[in-house]
């Protein structure tokens, strides 16, 4: 079965967490002890219907405040496919959840309020998806039963929306129209909108096509452990293990190492089942190569003719997610890519950008929580890096505060 | 033939995943542990971790915090895996922290709250920097926000409102001496998918996961097995009934559910259309509140 990981976005009070509760409802995800707990706390608090928001807020201070602080990830499959739904909060103070939950996703799910239209936080919520090259987009336009469920209002928001994706180069995008309070269009068409004719939510879900999303065309392998065990049976074996990040391996392949530029060929794909001829994202497998070459962690593996760029200045977009450290030029930090981990140095801070406006602010001096923007920085050692839009493994990276120790941002190569 | 199409099965995605996870881990730390109670979820684990370093031999030792209210197969199971595995096992246990004075056995006999202290000072005292645990985020709301690399302060406590944000499949194990990271090989795994692995691997399972004949009695709702720490109280009939268990924990507070399901096949299909969680189904602490896991974890629980 295939595997689709969505993420979900909207603004308070979209409805976002209603319309997963439903998700989960009525494909059976959700288990009776888990409706129950739910009725019981709905009748305490006096709402008037079951409130399957409070299935997905589990926190105690989000069931206090109504609201969702965190991403929180769920589960649930149907016949043709198993879905992870990484649920992401609308609020202005944590954008930086969202952007964790489209780094990883096939799929972004943006919701409008009907009554209320496109606000600057479905704004930025699409801006952000497509910065993170999530590769579809569906905008489902909720509380359609608020609005007698018209035609007109629905045409309304689809055509402000599309002119403003416009801008943005989504790459797939798809609108429907739903109640999530009532289920209209979730997993059913819905018999309220007639004059709809495309698919309810689960089914788009289900039938998108995500296997080409992927890229398979450049060979890029990380290696992530070299793998030496030093017993008697397996003597002088020696294999590097890791995940195909981008294009397809095969046994036989002349590839090259970076750093060392050295070029070998593929004596063998292998795992704990058995060897295989190829190897595709995102398969972890151990690549064992004909040459005895110098290959640690860190190092690439890549096709002799199509290599990423070898270098240590790197130019980037960056969703900056310190609380309390901002970025400045001249400021160091710590830098995680693929495998590898070094230091880097802020060169310049280009500019920062209104992620409403899509305004480039030149004169900016910090970048603060929550904000973004391009940045030029110097690595200690070089990295092996590809366009984000390419490829979006060898194209990410995020930054340390050495200090803390926390993450203080995601950085997409440009 | 799915090779022909470059498609992966969810299983093969998510065993790639969590096998990520543990070499990641594996490279970036000193002192690994596993935790490994001989339940489903922590021999996944181990499997694994077994998948991650073949041809080599897995590169931490295991871990298991007894509570002294374990089933004896489950036990039984633990020591001999580990011994085939070649794994060193370090067994921390509630017994002796109650015999220290560490902690204080409770008026109801429950001793899983007590494991926190004794997890804890075994992670102090053997100095290890990640402890990989099979906790699932379908299992439990609060679960459900965990990071797969969730950072623990030197008390051992989890901030939720304080969590690193986790992009890609970057992982940030930084810490400083006394911190530890807990990591979550299985946080995109199901009970579903726990069990299609386990059949698709035919791994060996401890006896008491499938369908067997039990003396049994009825408390709180739930099946408990009598047994030399959960005996009946007045009014409680004994019965043999056929059981089995969806979560193997401490016996004084892990129900049994009846159960003709003696195969693979049968467990897979039972789960498919069961409408309890495994949690609230069978276990008796987690029922305490609506943020009981929560509150456990935020003091240092698995």
């Amino acid at each position: 079965m295939e595997l689709l990981r969505f993420a979900t976005a909207g603004s308070v009070d979209d409805g976002k967490s209603t319309l997963i509760g439903r998700l989960l409802f009525d494909s059976k995800a959700v288990m009776a002890d888990q409706l129950e707990a739910v009725e019981r706390t709905s009748a305490q608090r006096g709402e008037g219907y079951t409130n399957l928001a409070l299935l997905t807020d589990g926190l105690r201070a989000e069931r206090e405040q109504g609201i969702t602080i965190d991403v929180a990830y769920r589960y649930f499959a149907t016949a043709k496919r198993k879905f992870v739904i990484a649920d992401t909060p609308g609020h202005i103070q944590y954008t930086r959840n969202m952007v964790t939950g489209a780094s990883t996703a096939n799929l972004a799910l943006v919701l409008v309020d009907a009554r209320k239209g496109i606000l600057e936080q479905t704004r930025r919520h699409a801006f952000l998806s497509t910065l993170l090259r999530v590769p579809h987009m569906v905008l489902c336009v909720n509380k359609m039963d608020l609005v007698d469920w018209s035609e007109q209002r629905y045409e309304e928001i689809k055509h402000e929306f599309r002119e403003f994706a416009a801008k943005l180069d989504v790459p797939d995008l798809t609108v429907i129209p739903i109640s999530a309070l009532n289920g209209d269009n979730v997993v059913t068409r819905s018999e309220q909108m007639p004059w709809y004719d495309g698919s309810s939510l689960l089914h788009h879900l289900e039938d998108v096509h995500i296997a080409s999303d992927r890229n398979l065309i450049d060979v890029r392998f990380p290696v992530q452990w070299v793998v030496r065990p030093m017993s008697d049976e397996w003597h002088d074996y020696r294999g590097y293990a890791g995940v195909v990040a981008s294009g397809v391996m095969k046994v036989g392949d002349e590839v090259m190492v970076l750093p060392s530029g050295l070029s070998t060929t593929i004596s063998a794909i292998e795992t704990f089942d058995g060897p295989v001829e190829e190897a595709f994202p995102p398969m972890a497998v151990t690549v064992r190569l004909a040459d005895n070459l110098d290959v640690s962690r860190g190092d690439m593996i890549c096709r002799v003719r199509n290599a990423p760029d070898v270098t240590q200045d790197v130019d980037a977009m960056i969703c900056w997610m310190g609380d309390a450290a901002s970025l400045t030029a001249g400021s160091r930090w710590a830098i995680k890519h693929t495998t590898r981990n070094a230091r880097v140095v802020v060169r310049e801070l280009t500019y920062r950008l209104d992620v409403n406006t899509l305004h480039r602010d030149e004169s900016a001096e910090s970048l603060s929580l929550n904000e973004i923007g391009r940045v030029r920085l110097r690595v200690t050692q070089p990295l092996f890096t590809d366009e984000y839009r390419r490829n979006r493994s060898t194209g990410s990276f995020i930054l340390i505060d050495e200090g803390t120790g926390a993450t203080v941002a995601g950085g997409m190569i440009l | 033939m799915h090779h022909l199409r470059y498609e992966l099965d969810h299983l093969d995605w998510l065993e790639a995943e969590s096998i990520h996870v543990f070499r990641e881990v594996a490279a970036e730390f000193e002192r690994p542990v596993l935790l490994f109670s001989g339940g489903k979820d922590s021999i996944v684990m181990l499997r694994l971790a077994e998948k991650a370093f073949w041809p080599g031999r897995i590169p931490f030792p295991v871990m298991h915090v007894d509570t002294g209210h374990n089933f004896p197969e489950v036990l039984a199971y633990r020591d001999r895996r580990a011994e085939e595995m070649g794994l060193r096992l370090v067994v921390a246990s509630v017994e002796d922290s109650i015999a220290a004075g560490r902690v204080r056995e409770r008026p109801d006999g429950l001793r899983n709250p007590l494991q926190t202290t004794t997890l804890l000072d075994a992670i102090n005292a053997n100095r290890f920097d990640a402890v990989f645990g099979g906790a699932r985020r379908d299992e439990e709301k609060a679960r459900a926000k965990e990071r797969v690399f969730s950072f623990r302060d030197e008390f051992g406590q989890w901030d939720p409102k304080n969590q690193r944000p986790e992009l890609w499949s970057l992982y940030n194990g930084r810490h400083f001496p006394g911190e530890h990271i807990r990591v979550f090989p299985l946080s995109n795994w199901t009970e579903l998918d726990v069990w299609q692995y386990l059949a698709r691997e035919s791994v060996d399972l401890p006896q008491i996961y499938f369908a067997h004949r039990r003396e049994v009695f009825e408390r709180d709702g739930m099946l408990l097995a009598t047994g030399p720490f959960t005996a009946p109280r007045e009014g409680e009939l004994v019965e043999t009934r056929t059981v089995r268990y969806r979560t193997v924990g401490d016996m004084t507070c892990t129900g049994a559910v009846e159960s003709l399901a003696a195969s693979y096949a049968d467990v897979i299909a039972e789960v498919a259309v069961t409408r309890v969680t495994e949690r609230g189904a069978t276990r008796a602490d987690d029922r305490m509140s609506e943020a009981a896991m929560e509150d456990r974890k935020r003091e240092g629980y698995f």
